[in-house]
């Protein structure tokens, strides 16, 4: 069951993440993105990751892509369409892009067969409870570093979004 | 407490890793394809999320939470990125009502 779960989700993913890069509407490609994000969830939920994936849903489905969703219809882009792109550099991207997953593919199938051993093996490590103590005791210094990063982005997102006195359009 | 979830048992590490190599590369090709400021900007997303999945299976495989905790933190950083780069883009069309890449070649050479 968990194994058919496994293959379907992968399924869906990829797909979806195939419609992100090809489809013309960006509005299209930021609602497969979404997609992509819940069966990434679905798989982390599959890998008792029950935490992450609750965050995953959180940040990414419900906050970057309601930016992503905000800025597109801010830019009202629907009307304008990007120059196509010449038939010789989309195939050396998409070639590049086979060869880099050759590579992978090639680097993984040469990796040991990992199997857990029953022994000291722990099915909560990915639950709130054992991640909080992780996170609050180990990391606790790059936790509050990351509020310091948070105040940066801040500062800097609302400096590059102000009006400039002088209207520079050109 | 330490049996192993039937997906461990079942399908092994290597799918994981495989199936975040796939998406990992569509994210590469479609930084290398689109010229859509914005597209190449979700297709690093995706980028970044493939890392993530290969991260989760690796550490729950290990059961070690090590790696989800980095995951938590990539996923903060992913944040801050896309409030900074998407406040860029709209500056970037507010000045010059397009962001296609080709056209913003001023930093070129």
């Amino acid at each position: 069951m968990a194994e058919k779960l496994f293959y379907f989700l992968s399924f869906l993913s990829i797909l979806s993440a195939l419609m992100v890069v090809f489809s013309r509407n960006p509005i299209h490609s930021v609602l497969y993105l979404i997609l992509t994000f819940f069966s990434l969830s679905g798989h982390y939920v599959l890998l008792n990751a029950q935490f992450l994936a609750v965050v995953n849903i959180i940040v990414y489905a419900g906050a970057i892509m309601v930016l992503f969703l905000f800025v597109i219809m801010f830019l009202n882009m629907k009307t304008e369409s990007e120059k196509p792109l010449s038939w010789l550099m989309k195939l050396s991207g998409t070639l590049a892009g086979g060869l880099l997953l050759v590579i992978f593919v090639g680097v993984i199938k040469q990796a040991d067969r990992f199997v857990p051993s029953e022994v000291d093996f722990n099915s909560q490590v990915g639950l709130v409870e054992n991640l909080g103590a992780v996170l609050y005791r180990d990391f606790l210094v790059p936790f509050e570093l990351a509020s310091v990063l948070f105040l940066a982005a801040m500062v800097g997102a609302v400096m590059l979004g102000r009006r400039e006195v002088g209207e520079r359009n050109f | 407490m330490t049996e192993i979830p039937e997906i461990i048992r079942l399908v092994p590490l290597q799918h994981f890793m495989l199936l975040s190599a796939i998406l990992f590369c569509i994210g590469v090709v479609g930084v290398l394809t689109r010229r859509n400021a914005l597209i190449i900007f979700m297709s690093i997303e995706l980028m970044l999320n493939a890392v993530n999945l290969m991260l989760i299976s690796v550490s729950s495989y290990h059961s070690d939470s090590a790696a989800q905790v980095f995951v938590f933190f990539i996923m903060a950083v992913a944040a801050a990125e896309v409030a900074v780069g998407l406040a860029i883009i709209v500056m970037v069309y507010r000045n010059t009502r397009n962001i296609d890449v080709d056209f913003l070649n001023n930093l070129k050479w």
